[in-house]
């Protein structure tokens, strides 16, 4: 008899993602019934930068701050119902995470919790060191941290040996589905094609609400329903891969061809090589089929044998990052915005290269050298808001150019009002690529 | 034949990863596709793209979901954790593409969006 399809909720899509979204999943997983499981993702590239930095400041830290707000509402009945919690939200202290679950199930009343830590991610050892020093860019000097994009056997590993909360650190998003489902099929590490459609399964569900009618709106073109309770994805996936994707029972958003399309090409460069630790997944030739009901099968991907390395993301010091506004309104608006970011560029007398945005003119489409900004044609905006930004090693530098943003209020241009100011440390990254074999990753069962 | 914004016939996203920026373009109606593979060259959008000196820029075509996906290098000033803007991962981009014309029957526009 064939194995059962595998229900796979997407529970977080980014670490400032809905924590109320998780529930309907799970009520959602628990009443169809099937074997299932749910994935956090929440560790975007900036994520780790900032977990790197809490941890700096306090070796307990550096796990997902959001956490107990994520899994609180829906551990009892996953552990009630045996549906696994796979999440990459150990970011930079899976160990810390990982205790931290156990208190929460004490605190709830439940069993010791068995949790499984995934870890290799981390190359800040010694052993990590001179891997790095080997494969980054020379001329950076040492950097702060660096991880590498672990895959989904490990995460099998531990369902296998009995984890109900599989915690990791960096692995790369779509293995946080193709992990369990790995563990349920018992696939072949090497069986490229139904590696390759679980992955995009994974893909799909990496990103929370991007699948089921959020990041999409667009009025009078693309209208979603009931956008403020978009429900949160699930997918079944089947023995071989092939799955289909729909969302959350009794929820606004919508889940089509449009949006998994959309989805299905987020973050994707050559769609023949969708690079992940676990395989080369390919929908060059894939076909989204709408099944009604909130319900879409994607069919046609394929798999490749996995790359030889694994990604490395390195963290170094980034300075200091300022930004800083003043607004200006009404008759004339635009030209006093101008003059204020002239008085600021010659009071800081070349000391900083400033970001100048013109806000309600030109900023986003705009470019960090304002050429964007030099080529357009004063206007007369009537709603300007200024923006300064600039980022140094030195942060008395920084913090004057928010100082002469700030003085702008009595000696700048007429009726500048509204000015906000912020300085942040910043991490900036260096990728490269190193053999796999010499990453490993490994897992522990924390009982 | 019209000269429309993609907008009124096509959508897509924006991903980002490092300097690099990831777009699709989807045509609503398959018969749109051709035009947009005619017309939205990765010239045209290196074109769009200009003030951030973009040091490649990719096409590949989705034929089966009649869609197209560039890929443009050193599009995002260094990236989300080195650039200076306010949307550092870019995700704002797609609608700079969606912003160009191209020209297509009318007969391709879908009825709500031409109003």
């Amino acid at each position: 008899m064939a194995v059962e399809a595998l229900a796979i909720g997407g529970g977080a899509g980014f670490s400032g993602d809905r924590t109320d979204a998780a529930g309907p999943v799970v009520e959602t997983l628990v009443a169809r019934g099937l074997p299932a499981a749910i994935l956090f993702e929440t560790l975007a590239e900036r994520t780790l930068a900032a977990a790197q930095l809490a941890r700096r400041q306090n070796p307990e830290l550096g796990y997902e701050p959001q956490l107990d707000r994520f899994v609180g509402p829906i551990l009892r009945a996953c552990v009630e119902h045996r549906i696994p919690i796979v999440g990459n939200f150990g970011a930079a202290n899976p160990r810390g995470a990982a205790r931290r679950l156990q208190a929460l199930a004490r605190e709830l009343g439940l069993p010791a919790l068995r949790v499984g830590v995934v870890e290799g991610d981390d190359l800040s050892d010694e052993r990590g060191r001179s891997l790095l020093a080997e494969y980054l860019p020379a001329g950076r000097g040492e950097p702060v941290s660096a991880n590498v994009y672990q895959g989904a056997k490990p995460i099998a590993d531990a369902l296998r040996a009995g984890a109900q909360v599989v915690v990791t650190g960096r692995v790369a998003d779509p293995s946080l589905a193709v992990g369990p489902a790995m563990a349920h099929f018992g696939w072949a590490e090497d069986d490229w094609t139904t590696l390759g459609r679980a992955t995009m399964a994974g893909h799909l569900l990496e990103c929370g609400a991007q699948v089921t009618g959020g990041y999409f709106a667009d009025p009078g073109f693309k209208e979603v329903p009931d956008l403020a309770h978009a429900g949160f994805p699930i997918a079944e996936v089947a023995g071989d891969g092939s799955f289909t994707i729909g969302k959350a029972a009794n929820s606004g958003g919508l889940v089509d061809a449009r949006t998994v399309k959309e989805q299905l090409l987020y973050e994707v460069h050559d769609p023949a090589a969708y690079l992940t630790p676990d395989v080369v997944a390919d929908i060059s030739e894939a076909e989204v089929h709408e099944l009604g009901g909130d319900r879409v099968a994607v069919s046609g991907v394929r798999g490749h044998p996995r790359p030889p390395t694994l990604k490395v993301n390195a963290w170094f010091d980034g300075g200091w990052l300022g930004e800083a506004e003043i607004s200006y309104a009404g008759p004339n608006a635009e030209a006093r915005a101008r003059l204020a970011a002239d008085v600021v560029l010659e009071r800081m007398g070349g000391a900083l290269d400033i970001r100048f945005d013109l806000i309600g003119v030109l900023s986003l489409f705009a470019d960090d050298r304002g050429r964007a900004l030099a080529e357009l044609a004063p206007g007369g905006a009537r709603d300007v808001r200024l923006r300064a930004a600039a980022a140094h090693a030195d942060r008395a530098l920084v913090e004057r150019l928010l100082a002469e943003v700030t003085a702008l209020y009595t000696c700048g241009p007429a009726g500048g009002g509204g000015v906000r100011t912020s300085i942040r440390s910043r991490l900036s990254t260096v990728s490269c690529f190193v053999p796999r074999e010499r990453a490993p990753a490994r897992f522990e069962i924390l009982d | 034949m019209a000269r429309v914004p993609l907008h009124a016939f096509a959508h897509g996203r924006t991903g980002d990863k490092g300097d690099r920026s990831n777009i699709s373009v989807i045509a609503y109606r398959p018969e749109a596709f051709p035009f947009i593979v005619e017309q939205l060259t990765e010239a045209r959008v290196a074109e769009a793209f200009r003030h951030r000196r973009p040091t490649a820029v990719t096409r590949y075509l989705l034929p089966k979901l009649h869609a197209v996906n560039f890929v443009i290098d050193g599009a995002l000033d260094g990236g989300v954790n080195d650039a200076l803007g306010l949307d550092t991962h870019g995700k704002s981009l797609v609608f700079l593409v969606l912003a160009l014309e191209l020209e297509v029957p009318a007969s391709l526009l879908p009825k709500d969006s031409r109003r």
